[in-house]
């Protein structure tokens, strides 16, 4: 049993990792992130590198959503932009990875902006629509601007390469996104930290008092739009370098709906139930497949129900999740931790 | 471009807008009673049209049964997700109740593909085959019934909210929940209410669609449509579904004939709407007549 946990200097008490045991399981699990790639199946690093690529994009929504409360529709957008954006300056440029995917995050970045400056005048539900717009509009570009991305044939792109080393595998794709995953991972659990972080949180909680409390309403809001496009164009990049290719329907509404999927399941406004969303999120429909397959053993027609099944499973959880753990993943993750602090006492 | 395309043009609009504005007033109803906006209505749709084609192909009913089952049947799917799904998210954060009727869309789309299968079908022949003339406008029979159907239901739903009790007490509740709750009205069956409405209006129109252009499970995308409708008409305002309906119906026509040849295979039609959209917002988020409620910081 934990009795106490006692902060002797400010330092202390202001650090992310508070516990002991907290740092020592954030060591286990960089270790056996860097063990994984060695001993996992293709299959397995390729959903490793899907999950990594999504937790990615979702950690910008839940920047924007979870933590300064302005809903996004449109974030499968921003991270299309990034990946366009990305993959044009590869190929038209020829800029190696270490600059495109930076280049994409910026590009996704500005678009941010343009599409965040109604959040000033509108908010709730009318912003919902208003990137549900931006989402519909981006996707007719993508389709459409042929001479700029390519429309549905899409753009191809070299594999990223450091040094004469390719990253031309899921394997090792895997450093690539794993390693920026972590890097922005650790970076948005700071920025709540700071002064802009605390901001969107002053924000999505009482807009009026943040702005009575001296926090300029526009800026910020613009900020988090534009913080968030960025997680979500690096996000884009790093899918041109793992997909290889980029493509219209690569990028659509239900991909929108997934990342917000992802943030409820984990929980809204935690960096930890990010991770756990993108996890959960991208590998329920994987183990149905499983389940379906055995189930073929059974009754033949099985695999007709998955792509049904998929759906009902996916809208189910969200439902569920919102009625009965509206805090998601998160928040029954720090429960089973207190209780074992807590046994043998009840809470 | 001549005067007769132009006219043609609006006037197969028009027909497309009473069908939006038909769908448009059951998402407002919901909206003015429970402020929820519905994303599942496109799926609402799509499910009243499935119980309509089953009651036409597998129980060989007449149309008009059809529809009367379309109806009773949604009617029934809204009492349900209202009383089951909606009614713990009252008063929650926007992002859950819109992720919510998120959820419930995509659970609808995944039943239908198990009770119906994914493919492609069609009602059966229905109205006379004779084309509706109308000056130099020619409309196919398929066109211009379900355009009167719509019509109808709209007016009905009209005199509904104008002459019942039932239709004023939803209207009271619209304009002042406490002030309803105060007069004795009873706030949760409105609510309740208000959904099978929507069920009922998104069903009718589901059928009109799919008699104009077959049916599969995912009819419900054209559930999307509806939000510039609203937006344009006003949020909370039933007027402004059916102005909107008609006007955003004649828009996306015009833009598509009109644009459509100088972007070549583009689609024009499928975003203008959207792009009006969000024009709407930056110069009027409350639309024609909407209630301007929204805080300006």
């Amino acid at each position: 049993m934990l009795i106490g946990n006692f902060k002797e200097t400010y330092a202390d008490d202001e650090a992310l990792f508070r516990t002991p045991a907290s740092r020592a399981g954030l060591a286990v699990l960089l270790a056996a992130a860097l063990v994984f790639p060695f001993v996992a199946s293709d299959y397995l690093l390729y959903l490793a590198d899907l999950v990594g690529i999504f937790a990615i994009a979702a950690l910008g929504l839940n920047i924007l959503t979870g933590y300064t409360g302005q809903i996004s529709l449109g974030h499968a957008a921003f991270v299309g932009v990034g990946a366009y954006a990305t993959a044009i300056a590869a190929t038209r440029l020829g800029l190696p990875f270490w600059l495109s995917v930076p280049a994409g995050g910026l590009v996704a970045c500005l678009a941010g902006a343009v599409v965040g400056l109604p959040s000033l005048r509108i908010k709730g539900l009318y912003l919902a629509i208003a990137t549900l717009a931006a989402q519909v509009i981006f996707e007719w570009v993508f389709t459409n601007w042929t001479g700029v991305t390519g429309g549905i044939r899409g753009l191809n792109v070299e594999p990223a390469g450091l040094f004469g080393f390719a990253f031309d595998s899921d394997r090792r794709v895997y450093f690539l996104v794993f390693g920026l995953l972590a890097l922005l991972a650790y970076g948005a659990a700071n920025l709540f930290r700071t002064r802009v972080g605390r901001a969107f949180i002053a924000v999505r909680d009482r807009d009026i008092s943040a702005e009575l409390m001296g926090i300029d309403l526009f800026r910020t809001k613009i900020m988090a739009f534009m913080i968030s496009s960025f997680y979500a164009g690096i996000a884009g990049g790093l899918w041109v370098y793992f997909a290889r290719v980029v493509t219209p329907e690569s990028f659509p509404l239900s991909l929108s709906i997934q990342f917000l999927a992802m943030i409820i399941v984990g929980g809204l406004g935690t960096i930890k139930g990010t991770l756990f969303g993108a996890v959960f999120v991208t590998l329920v429909p994987e183990g149905l497949r499983a389940v379906t397959q055995a189930a073929t053993r059974l009754s033949p027609d099985a695999m007709s129900w998955l792509a049904p099944m998929k759906e009902i499973v996916f809208g189910a959880m969200i439902v569920g999740f919102l009625v009965f753990e509206p805090h998601g993943l998160a928040e029954i993750w720090s429960r089973v931790r207190r209780f074992f602090w807590l046994w043998p006492f009840p809470k | 471009m001549t005067v007769d395309e132009f006219l043609q043009l609006a006037v197969s609009g028009v027909v497309t807008g009473g069908i939006y504005a038909l769908i448009a007033i059951g998402f407002v109803v919901v909206y003015k009673a429970t402020g929820v906006i519905n994303f599942a209505t496109g799926e609402l749709m799509m499910l009243g049209a499935f119980f309509g084609w089953t009651a036409m192909t597998v129980l060989e009913l007449p149309f008009a049964a059809a529809l009367v089952v379309a109806a009773a049947g949604a009617a029934g799917v809204g009492a349900l997700v209202e009383r089951v799904v909606l009614r713990p998210m009252l008063g929650q954060r926007p992002i859950s109740v819109i992720m919510v009727t998120i959820g419930l869309s995509s659970v609808f789309k995944g039943l239908a593909q198990l009770l119906w299968g994914g493919e492609y079908r069609s009602f059966p022949p229905i109205f006379p085959r004779k084309p509706l003339e109308l000056g130099p406008v020619i409309l196919p029979s398929r066109q211009a019934w379900p355009f009167l159907i719509a019509l109808a239901a709209i007016v009905a739903l009209a005199a509904f909210f104008r002459f019942t009790r039932t239709g004023t007490a939803m209207r009271a509740t619209a304009d002042d929940q406490a002030t309803a709750f105060g007069m004795g009205i009873d706030i949760r069956r409105v609510f309740s209410l208000s959904w099978i409405l929507a069920a009922v209006t998104a069903a009718l129109a589901g059928v009109v669609v799919g008699v104009i252009g077959g049916i599969s499970p995912q009819l419900g995308a054209v559930g999307l449509r509806i939000f510039p409708v609203v937006i344009l008409g006003g949020l909370d305002s039933i007027g402004g579904a059916l102005v909107g309906g008609i006007v955003m119906g004649v828009l996306e026509n015009l833009a598509g004939g009109y644009l459509d040849p100088l972007f070549p295979g583009a689609g024009v039609k499928e975003v203008a709407p959207f792009i009006a959209l969000v024009l709407i917002l930056m110069v009027r988020p409350w639309g024609l007549f909407g209630t301007r409620e929204i805080e300006r910081l």
